[in-house]
Parts: structure tokens; sequence; C-alpha cells
């Protein structure tokens, strides 16, 4: 899909937790059928943007608007309605639902009430595609709890598709996953991304480098700057902020471990 | 709490066929056989038990499949026997007239709470719906609020508290501490006539199938999937795009409406309804009823509600004073050893059962070690 119309408007947005700011004035534009990575290092407030946008915490300041509707005043299920979906960090699906069972829970969210309490008695077409489309058709009727990590964060994408939300926010998608799972969910991506806008999480360079078109560097609640992952990281403030300090986090996490 | 395994249904070998024919023999026994067999006091207190083994199924969906222990369902099975209870004394006393124990205090003029449950259409359906708007609205104020857990629990029991207070403070208008008792005719049919008790155990017996058909409607619909993903991981399920509130709501309503109708059915076949019988320890013991039973499966809500209350009922007439005390003992003694109560003993035996079909072949080689597959 090529990138149009502005969908997702962030505009001085400002949150903070007992004063402390995680995020302050940020203004983000995300374009329709953006495939949008979202860096910077730990605590840079990355998660909490995204958390602001579907609901879950309050920003104290600013505005969010998407597809010209306000989602400040909407709780969170209604975000997810009018076509918001996110994941988080940790990959939550029901574990001791089959994998089919998963994806029909998340594609049922609009059935009115009556059609709810009939029993399933089939498969939707829409869960057969998205068991296609994450690569999971062989584990159809295993219970999720069986699955690797990295099918589980599939599942968890997968969840997210049979909604068919407009735009979809991913929080790190291929933390702890090998080399292979990670291309795997790059590639995932950007099939996605041909008719859908994302925003995506990541921590690892080396993935974004091979998979992003724009990165967004936040640092400390800020967003330092904008643009494709050569001029980002060829930005001396990034360098200093993000690649530096990110290698003697990593440093740091191997002394502390 | 999240570590509740979403449970499956008790005998999850089952084919369909089998548990349509369980289904129907365990119908046939309870509409055929034990009306031919029972004495009418027998039969009557089998009735009884039936009616706690809707409650149960009731409370089975809120807390079993929903994760909300209400410990306050005796508020709505009061609401429905007290419907149901001021409708057949209103009938008794003929129009005009006033239930016994109004003239006994004194009261002079019907109070106006009374005069709607003089329709039958009324009685019998407020049974039922009172109960469910008032859980549904109690729903609306708390899960809104995201009150949860011990919480919630609390909450429900305090309301119970404050109902039989109350019950027990308007004389005039609820019978006081005696409730409404000596009920002796259900919509014009003598009560004493034992063709009519039978009749009466027999419309419990069916409403004790519907109830069970419908709860396994529930919880086997894409409904049921919800109400459990909420009870395991209700903030997962909100990103999921559902609101857990609503989804809250219907389970606890629709067990407000099944206590109801129980109290509804209880009062004809015992006669009687008491603050004593809707309080805070009868609503305890029906969380107990479930939890022996097994929650999370309808079937070991209904074995624990009746077999709990025919112990009850045995074990009180050998030893007047001792059933609370074995109550307590069973209450321990299950949740000890059989955290998932008489249903979960069920499930292992028959996990046990189908290893043990599967080691055969393993036993026959000898060079390979059994695997254990539990």
């Amino acid at each position: 899909m090529s990138e149009g119309q502005l969908l997702l408007e962030i505009r001085d947005l400002e949150v903070s937790f007992d004063g402390f700011k995680a995020n302050s004035e940020v203004n983000l534009d995300v374009l329709e059928g953006e495939l949008r990575f979202l860096i910077g290092p730990n605590g840079a407030g990355k998660t909490t943007l995204i958390d602001a946008i579907t609901g879950l915490v309050k920003p104290s300041k600013g505005t969010i608007t998407f597809d010209t509707r306000d989602l400040l005043q909407r709780r969170e299920f209604e975000i997810v309605r009018l076509g918001v979906g996110r994941t988080f960090q940790k990959a939550n699906v029901f574990e001791e639902l089959t994998v089919v069972e998963n994806l029909d829970l998340a594609a049922s969210f609009r059935l009115t009430l009556p059609r709810l309490f009939r029993r399933r008695r089939s498969v939707l077409p829409e869960v057969m595609e998205t068991l296609d489309i994450v690569g999971l058709p062989a584990y159809a009727d295993r219970p999720a709890g069986v699955l690797s990590h990295g099918q589980k964060q599939w599942l968890e994408i997968g969840m997210l598709l049979v909604q068919n939300p407009m735009l979809l926010l991913l929080d790190e998608p291929v933390a702890g996953m090998s080399k292979s799972e990670r291309t795997k969910t790059g590639e995932l991506l950007q099939f996605i991304a041909q008719t859908k806008t994302l925003m995506v999480i990541e921590h690892d360079m080396d993935f974004v480098r091979r998979f992003s078109k724009k990165v967004t560097v936040l640092c400390e609640g800020r967003i330092l700057c904008e643009g494709p992952i050569e001029e980002v990281q060829a930005n001396p403030m990034v360098q200093e902020v993000y690649l530096g300090r990110a290698h003697d986090r990593r440093s740091q996490e191997e002394v502390t471990a | 709490m999240t570590s509740i395994s979403l449970p499956k249904i008790l005998g999850g070998g089952l084919t369909p066929w089998k548990r349509r024919a369980i289904f129907l023999a365990v119908g046939f026994v309870l509409v055929v056989v034990m009306p031919a067999s029972l004495s009418g006091f027998r039969l009557a207190l089998l009735g009884k038990y039936l009616c706690f083994a809707i409650i149960a199924i009731g409370i089975d969906l809120a807390w079993g499949y929903g994760g909300m222990l209400t410990i306050g369902q005796g508020l709505f099975f009061g609401l429905g026997g007290y419907s149901m209870g001021m409708f057949l004394k209103l009938q008794e006393a003929g129009p005009g007239n006033l239930p016994d124990f109004m003239v006994w205090s004194g009261v002079e003029t019907l109070p106006g709470l009374w005069k709607p449950f003089a329709s039958p259409v009324f009685a019998l359906a407020g049974a039922v719906l009172i109960p469910m708007v008032v859980a549904a609205a109690l729903g609306a104020l708390i899960f809104r609020r995201r009150v949860r857990g011990a919480y919630f629990a609390i909450l429900t029991q305090a309301l119970t508290l404050a109902f039989a207070i109350l019950l027990v403070g308007q004389q005039g208008i609820t019978g006081g501490t005696n409730g409404l008792t000596n009920v002796t005719t259900f919509v014009g049919y003598d009560l004493n006539d034992p063709v009519n008790q039978r009749s009466l155990y027999v419309l419990i017996a069916v409403c004790l199938g519907l109830v069970y058909l419908l709860g396994r409607q529930i919880v086997q619909s894409r409904y049921g999937r919800v109400l459990m993903a909420v009870r395991d991981r209700e903030d997962r399920v909100r990103f999921l795009g559902y609101n857990p509130t609503t989804i809250k709501i219907i389970a606890f309503s629709i067990s407000a409406g099944m206590a109801g109708l129980a109290g509804a059915l209880f009062v004809p076949i015992v006669g009687i309804i008491s603050p004593a019988m809707v309080g805070i320890v009868p609503s305890i013991e029906m969380v107990i009823w479930v939890a022996l039973g097994g929650r999370g499966t309808l079937i070991g809500a209904v074995i624990g509600a009746v077999l709990v209350n025919y112990a009850k009922t045995t074990l009180s007439e050998a030893y007047p004073s001792g059933w609370l005390y074995f109550q307590g003992l069973l209450f321990v003694v299950v949740m000890a050893f059989a955290p998932r109560g008489i249903a979960g003993l069920w499930r292992m035996y028959n996990e046990r059962f189908r290893s043990k079909k599967a080691v055969p072949s393993s036993e026959q080689m000898h060079q390979q070690p059994a695997e254990v597959t539990t």
C-alpha cells in the first residue's frame, strides 16, 4: 500500500507518572500504509507512547487523533473497535485455548450478543487465512501453551490481524527470538505492511536496519529525530544518546547478569 | 488466580451421544424413578436439593467460569423466594384480605410493595427478572470500577447482610425473622395433596434440566470463551475489543436470575422463606456446594449441591449438632486433596485411565522405559 492520508496524529503529548514525565512534547504523524519503527534506549518512553495511544495510560496534556477521531476520551476496547490494535512485550495468548480458539476469540469481537451466544461450529475463513499468514496451520488445534516463544508472538500478531485493524502497534515483537525467527517476523511485518499501517517498537538495530523505512527515535520521553534509518544512524545526537548508550547498557547488563 | 486453567468440560472424552444419553438417563431417574419410589417427605427434600442445584449452576457460571466469587447469592435467592412467597400468601388470603402474619402484626392495609405481587405474571416473572435487574445494576456499578476478587466477594456479602437485616427489620411487610411461612397452595393447587407435591417436584426437576442446558449453551458458546478469558486475563480481553464490564454483568445477571428462579421454586416445595435462608451463612454454604462439587464444571456444581445437602439432611438426622463441623472438615479435606472438587476427581481418574490405556503397548516392549504421561 502506498503511503497516503494522515492516520495517526499526536500533538504535544505529555504523560507523567507522579511528576515524572515519561513522554513530553511528543509530536508524531503516521501516514496510512507506513511501516514505522520506534527506537530509543530503555526508558525512552516508547511503550508509554503506545500505552497512551491505546488508552492504557491517560496523558496529562496533548491530543491523539486517529482517523479524525479523538482517542483520549475513549476506553481501551473502544479504541480497539476504532481499528487500533496492539501487542505487548510479553506474549499474552490464552495458553489453554487452542491456536484456532485464540484466533476465533479475537475475531469474534464484533459479533452482536445474540451471535456471541452461539457455539462455534466451524473455523471462520478469516481465521484460516490468518493461520496461513502467521505460519501456524500445523498447530491449529494444539493448545497455544505448547507454542515456542516466537510462535506465540506470531499468534499474537495473528490475533491482531484477524481483527482487521487499520493501525497495528507492536511492542518489541522480535525480543527473545532466534535469528531465523527474526527474519521470518520481519518478512511477516513487511507482508502486513502491504495492506496495513504498522508502528513497531524495536531494540534490535540489526532488525531495524533490515526492515525499516522510516524510524522515529525517542529519548527521555521526547522525540529526538525522525527519518530513514541511514539518516538517523548518521545523526550524531542519536549516536551519542542511543547507539552509544545502548552499547554501554548492554555491557552493563552483562555485568549485572 | 490467573493460574487456574480453563476447564475442559467434565468427561471431555465423552461423545455428544453418550453425553445426551447420560443427560436423558439422569432426567429419567429424577423425573420418573424418584417420584415413584420416594415418600412425599423425601421427594420434597430432593426437590429442595434440586432448587439448590439451580443456584449452584448460577454460582458456577459467575465464579467458576467468570471468576466473580459471589458470596451474596442469598440476596438473589431471597428476592426470587420472597417474590413468589408474597404472591402465594396473597393468593391464599384471597382478594381484599391480608396475609396472616400482617393481621398478627396489626397491619391494616396492604403495603404498596405487595400490591404488584398479586398479579401472577408480575410475581413469576419478577422472581427471575428482579434479581437479574438488581444484579445488572450492581454489576454496572461494581465492574465498571474494576472491583475484583476479594473486594467483590466482600461487597456481595455485605449486600446480602443488609438485605437480611432489612427483612428482619420490616416485620409488617416481610414477616420479620419468621419470614413468609405456611405456604400451602401453589397457583391454586393444594400443596398438602401428594399428587400436587409430586407435580411440583417434577416441575423443579424440569427447571433444573433447562437451567443446566442453558448453562451449557452459555459456557460452550463464544460468549463462554470470552467469559473465561475475562476470568483469566481481563486486561488482555479489553485489548481484544471486548468490554469486560458487559461480559461480566451478563454472567452475573444470569447467575442471579437462576438463584431467583430457585427461590421461586423453593418456596412452594419447602413452604417457607425466611431471612435465615437468605443471609450470609446460607450464601457461603452455596459457594461451598460449588467448591466441593467442582467449579468450572456445571455438572460438578449440581452434584455438589445435591450431595452436600443430602449429607446435611442425613447427618443432621443422626447427629443433630455435628453437621457444621462435618461441613467444615469436608471443605478443608476437599480443598486440600481435591481442589477441583468431586468433578475434578472424576477428571483425574479419567486422565489416569487414559494414560494407562496408552501404556500397554510400551509395556510389551520391555526394552523401552515406560513413558510417564501425566
